[in-house]
């Protein structure tokens, strides 16, 4: 009982300063943030819509919107890879086979914009990680 | 006697001799040991979609797939009646994929019965095809049923005239998801030139159509579509046996709408989702299609193959032949009135690899 009161008291305090504040943001910041977002899905889709690889062969030909990448399944066991694989790794396998491409580093621009786009794609389905 | 020379270095220059006793051609002993006398059996190869890089290099992927599919048919003993090529044999519709494409299918000794596709028209609008390959449509009778070959992808003449040049037209037709994209059409001529081929056929001749594009509406947004399909089926509605075949879909499809049974070819070159993995918009994908096994990627050719079709007192039967999965038959069920899957269409019993998200 007498600690429950210290809690109150001190949680207070801080609440009291105003520090509370300090990650609060604003309708305008979240606009900023969207259109961030969405130049990165915006760059995806047209990376996705590209030869990456060496032979003139892009991801929307065998992917229209995306479909079939099933981005909220991963990361999932992957047979052939005989591990748990990650999304990344598996747009990579694409970009080396159907593309004759060399793999992106994993933190490239490229492809953060590639799973931001593949991603946007899939919104709203709910998340099934190591579904098959 | 040069055709089975032409065979036989063909044969060398694939290094795939190996090959010539494979299990779908045993299949097909089978099917013909049965001499069922108004039965024939047509061999079908669709989308190619043969790709130039540079020079003289073309994507190896596809090649591979077209090259498996024409060396397979050739080994069909006895030979089918014809070979129906399905359309979109270029990617992008240039002469050098035309004619790269034209070469591996020569090795065919079987008359070929050409369907266009979008990919090999939006360059040039037609003009090499008609030159090299044959009439855009026609029709032929074969052993008591009657065949009408359309052009299914053309469209609004005010979006063929938007662009600034053919490529840029032809790389709009191409992309499958492109959001200003055009819905395919057969067009006011050509169901005026149906009607009038049709006039002197009876309601008991077997009909069957042969188009590129559905000519019925399954999903807008990737052309798995045919804008004025109504109007066609409209004119086909007097026929008791109507059956239209169809590329461009790459997958297993089939469907049945009044007295019309619409069944779908496979790709040599990839498979596509089927338009319910698209979650973001609805569909009419056909309820009574099993679908094919999702493709496994590190098999690059599974998903592809080509089929063959028995028309058996003028009702289809499509042998698929997939590559790295166990053939699949579909046939007409005159009871049901609907075309069913041999082996899955019972819910019961089909397979994990056959349900798409
Ligand atoms: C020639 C056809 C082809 C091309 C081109 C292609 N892919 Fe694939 N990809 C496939 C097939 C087939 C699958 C298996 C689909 C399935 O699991 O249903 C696949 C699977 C995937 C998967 C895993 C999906 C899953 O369910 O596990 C991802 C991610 C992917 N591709 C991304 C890409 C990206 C990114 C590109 C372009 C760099 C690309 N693909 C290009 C054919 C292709
Ligand atoms: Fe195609
Ligand atoms: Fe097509």
């Amino acid at each position: 009982m007498v600690r429950r009161i210290f809690m109150l008291a001190v949680m207070g305090f801080f609440l009291g300063t105003g520090l509370a504040q300090a990650d609060e943001f604003t309708r305008k910041d979240l606009e900023k943030w969207q259109k961030a977002f969405m130049a990165v899905v915006k760059e995806g889709e047209r990376l996705f819509h590209s030869p990456l690889g060496s032979n003139k062969v892009s991801c929307d030909m065998c992917h229209p919107n995306a479909a079939n990448t099933h981005p909220e399944t991963y990361p999932k066991f992957q047979k052939q890879l005989g591990r748990v694989a990650t999304l990344r790794d598996m747009i990579n396998w694409c970009i080396q086979n159907p593309l004759e491409g060399k793999p992106l580093p994993l933190d490239d621009p490229r492809m953060i914009a590639l799973e931001a786009y593949i991603t946007w794609e899939r919104r709203g389905v709910p998340l099934a990680p190591g579904k098959h | 006697m040069r055709h089975n020379l032409s065979r036989r270095k063909f044969l060398k220059s694939l290094g795939m001799a190996a090959l010539a006793s494979t299990a779908p051609l045993k299949l097909v002993e089978v099917v013909y040991g049965q001499k069922i006398a108004d039965k024939f059996t047509f061999a079908v190869i669709s989308d190619a979609h043969i790709t130039h890089i540079k020079g003289t290099r073309f994507v190896r992927n596809f090649d591979e797939g077209l090259k498996k599919a024409v060396f397979e048919v050739s080994f069909i003993d006895p030979q089918p009646d014809f070979v129906v090529f399905g359309g979109d044999l270029a990617q992008l519709g240039k002469k050098e994929e035309l004619e790269h494409g034209l070469e591996i299918m020569s090795e065919l000794s079987l008359p070929v019965k050409w369907v266009i596709g979008e990919h090999d028209f939006y360059l040039d609008m037609g003009e090499y095809w008609q030159e090299h390959v044959g009439p855009l449509y026609y029709s032929f009778d074969h052993k008591g049923v009657h065949f009408v070959v359309l052009n299914s992808i053309l469209t609004y003449e005010s979006w063929i005239q938007k662009f600034k040049d053919p490529m840029e037209r032809m790389l709009n037709m191409a992309r499958l998801d492109n959001p200003h994209g055009s819905p395919f059409m057969v067009g006011k001529e050509q169901i005026a030139w149906l009607k009038k081929d049709l006039e002197k056929y009876s309601p008991e001749t077997p009909i069957v159509v042969l188009s590129h594009s559905p000519l019925y509406k399954i999903f807008k947004p990737w052309n798995f579509w045919t804008e004025d399909a109504e109007e066609v089926q409209a004119v086909l509605k007097r026929f008791k046996k109507v059956t239209v075949l169809h590329g461009h879909v790459h997958q297993i499809l089939y469907h049945q709408i009044g007295n019309i049974t619409f069944m779908a070819f496979m790709s040599t070159a990839w498979p596509w989702p089927y338009p319910v993995s698209y979650s973001q918009l609805p569909n009419a994908v056909p309820r009574i299609t099993v679908f094919m096994n999702r493709a496994d990627p590190f098999k690059e050719r599974d998903g592809t193959g080509w089929s063959y079709l028995d028309i058996q007192d003028g009702y289809p039967t499509q042998y698929y032949q997939l590559w790295e999965n166990a053939p699949r038959t579909v046939y007409y069920d005159p009871q049901l009135g609907y075309p069913v899957d041999r082996d899955y269409q019972d819910p019961a019993r089909r397979i994990p690899p056959q349900e798409h998200y």
